[in-house]
């Protein structure tokens, strides 16, 4: 299932900030159905290099393929009408709102002016019913009630609601306990077994190992390499993040 | 994969269960500290016993329909302030802002202009001043504290340039001193209740139908008949009690429902569909809960800010037609104090300070308490000291309840 065309591609993607190049040149491809890790330390570009994916900072130069067809991503809502959805490390949920509002918040379903109130509920238990979700009791629970594994995955299911071809997750482990990191780590991999192509950053290689079928390390803005998740090891990996390995990169 | 089909998957919808069931998670949500009005309709009921107990004059039909009219005008700021309190926002000018509306309207009134013309015209003074706020509060950003206080000082002011130092205009159209004064025939009042009961009923019937036409479960069948029942039993007992007869002269025969209760009614219902049923309504409360998640989610923040604070004054506006209606004549400081009220009958009700959650009929329920409060202690003869002391206690009683049940509410804070 790996080799048809990328669902992203870029190619020699560059951004600076005044003097600073933060990007210098880029590489990236994402299939569908896998689940690609990005790594790297702080300030490698990581964010940078997602932001620009998310519509929020357009890159200054280099080329993207969605689909194998060119594009300029301009806008973060362009981004979400092509199908990239991106759950934030800090969620960005509605405590006050049950599971159906905030996965359809901005989006909500109309009935002649009226909130439809049915569908969107039968929808949201279809999606979670189909991502295996079992650790949620009702749907109609206040998001506030949830626990952080539980809250993570109202996140990433309002990102596949639609017809979702890349879901990008920051971090989605970051301030989670060992059970529910094990409960969040097979939701993601579900999502690539329905086809999703899956972005994850992450700093716990652990988990990276876990669920990647690919990784990228991005080291000072370039990236230095691009492996299978199964021919290499965390050794290797923390190497070519901490700079004391450079290799066989990319290009 | 999953082969899991939505039908029957283990993700219930709080719809499930029998009445047993269903009674139990209805008592954990309040054990756990969701209580909304709940406290409120308890303390109403409590201090309606106490009144009856303490004052003949309080259980009668002159009193009962004199309370409506009395909670009538804080009822409506209440129910504008719920929107702004929702978005974790106040509101501070809400009273004035009655008060110059209800300026405007006299002024109009006494130069000749048609009486339903003059009501436009103040509602669209507070329409004005509410979009005024928003902006500032929304696109300048300045706390909505110090906005409404401005506004506040400046209004009055406003106010007395209007009027005059020290004057006061008389209200002599018949029409508009009505809304408080003049009563539905006992007729007109019972249609208006089969009206509304029937709209009870049917969009009842109505979002089960809808419901089990995409194979969701329902509750049981018992909770929308006991609603119902309730709805008929208590909405006849208080058209009832209202067509009493309840003047002391008989050659001048008071009775029937007041025309402001309909008034209320409607924007209640209005407002309440607003909230509940519309996209709009649905974005206020996120962006009330969390500014952020609904900016990301793609919600104009900036506009529902704006509208919010327009939709509070133009209440408020309505709320001041009311009181004008009441009391005959509009004064220079008409509304200075009503404000601080309305907010405290929102907070009574369960509405919470800290956004986010409210709906109108606590503000309603809320309303009531302060009303109730003002009338018995009036009629057993305490004077407005010992009545500002308990009113002041019983909202303070109101948010420990909602800082209680907030700590109390979240398994996990993040």
């Amino acid at each position: 299932m790996a080799t048809s065309v990328p669902v992203i591609e870029l190619s020699g993607v560059e951004k600076s900030f005044g003097a600073v190049d933060v990007l210098k040149g880029v590489d990236f491809a994402v299939q569908a159905g896998q689940v690609t890790a990005l790594v790297g330390d702080n300030g490698a570009g990581k964010s940078t290099l997602i932001k620009g994916l998310a519509g929020i900072q357009p890159y200054d130069k280099g080329i993207v393929k969605f689909e194998g067809k060119e594009i300029s991503i301009d806008s973060p809502r362009h981004v979400s009408e092509l199908g990239i959805e991106v759950v934030y490390q800090d969620l960005a949920l509605c405590d006050n709102l049950d599971i159906v509002q905030n996965m359809f918040l901005g989006r909500e379903e109309v009935f002649r002016g009226t909130l439809n109130e049915s569908s969107m509920e039968k929808k949201a238990s279809e999606t979670l019913a189909s991502l295996s979700v079992r650790t949620v009791k009702s749907v109609r629970q206040k998001v506030e009630r949830l626990s952080g594994g539980q809250r993570q995955t109202v996140a990433i299911a309002r990102a596949v609601l639609r017809d979702t071809k890349v879901v990008i997750l920051d971090e989605p482990t970051a301030a989670l306990g060992v059970a529910q990191t094990e409960q969040v780590l097979a939701l993601v991999k579900r999502l690539a077994d329905k086809g999703v192509a899956v972005i994850m950053i992450s700093h716990n290689l652990v988990d990276v190992f876990k669920v990647a079928d690919k990784i990228y390390v991005l080291y000072l803005g370039k990236m230095v390499a691009s492996l299978d998740a199964k021919s290499t090891n965390q050794n290797d990996i923390v190497g070519y993040i901490t700079g004391t390995k450079t290799s066989e990169t990319v290009k | 994969m999953s082969t899991n089909s939505a039908g029957n998957s283990a993700i219930g919808s709080g719809h499930e269960g029998n009445v047993k069931e269903q009674i139990s998670g209805y008592l954990l949500k309040i054990k756990s500290g969701d209580m909304g009005s709940l406290p409120a309709m308890l303390g109403l009921v409590i201090l309606a016993i106490l009144f009856t107990a303490m004052s003949p004059v309080f259980l009668t039909a002159l009193n009962f329909a004199n309370l409506f009219n009395q909670a009538a005008t804080l009822i409506v700021l209440a129910m504008g302030l719920v929107f702004v309190l929702v978005l974790a926002e106040i509101d501070l000018s809400a009273g004035v802002t009655s008060g110059v509306s209800a300026a405007i309207l006299v002024i109009s009134l006494h130069n000749n202009v048609n009486w339903i013309l003059s009501i436009l015209i103040a509602i669209a003074t507070g329409v004005v001043i509410g979009y005024f706020i928003g902006v500032i509060v929304a696109r300048v950003g300045i706390p909505s504290f110090v906005v409404t206080l401005a506004c506040f000082l400046a209004f009055q002011g406003l106010q007395l340039l209007i009027i005059g130092n020290g004057g006061l205009y008389r209200i002599e159209n018949s029409q508009v001193l009505a809304i408080q004064n003049s009563n539905l025939t006992l007729t007109q009042g019972w249609i208006f209740y089969a009206v509304g009961i029937l709209l009870f009923i049917y969009s009842g019937f109505a979002a089960r139908r809808r419901r089990s036409r995409n194979n969701q479960p329902n509750r049981p069948m018992v909770f929308l008949y006991a609603k119902i029942a309730f709805a008929v039993v208590a909405g006849a007992g208080v058209v009832a009690a209202l067509n009493l007869e309840r003047s002391s002269n008989k050659d001048f025969p008071i009775h029937g429902v007041p025309i402001v209760i309909p008034v209320v009614i409607v924007l209640f219902v209005l407002g309440t569909f607003v909230l509940d049923r519309t996209k709009f309504g649905r974005h206020v409360y996120a962006v009330g809960g969390n500014p952020e998640a609904a900016r990301r989610a793609g919600i104009k923040v900036t506009g529902v800010k704006i509208a919010v604070f327009t939709i509070c004054s133009t209440t408020a506006a309505i709320s001041g037609i009311i009181s004008a209606s009441r009391v005959g004549s509009v004064d220079a400081s008409m509304g200075r104090t009503i404000v601080l009220n309305g907010v405290a009958a929102a907070v009574v009700g369960g509405v919470s300070l800290f956004g986010g959650k409210g709906r109108l009929s606590q503000a309603v329920i809320g309303g009531f308490v302060i009303a109730i409060i003002d009338n018995g202690l009036g009629l057993m003869g305490y004077n407005s000291g010992i009545n500002l002391l308990i009113t002041g206690a019983v909202l303070l009683l109101a948010a420990s309840a909602d800082a209680i049940s907030r700590k109390r509410g979240s398994v996990v804070k993040r």
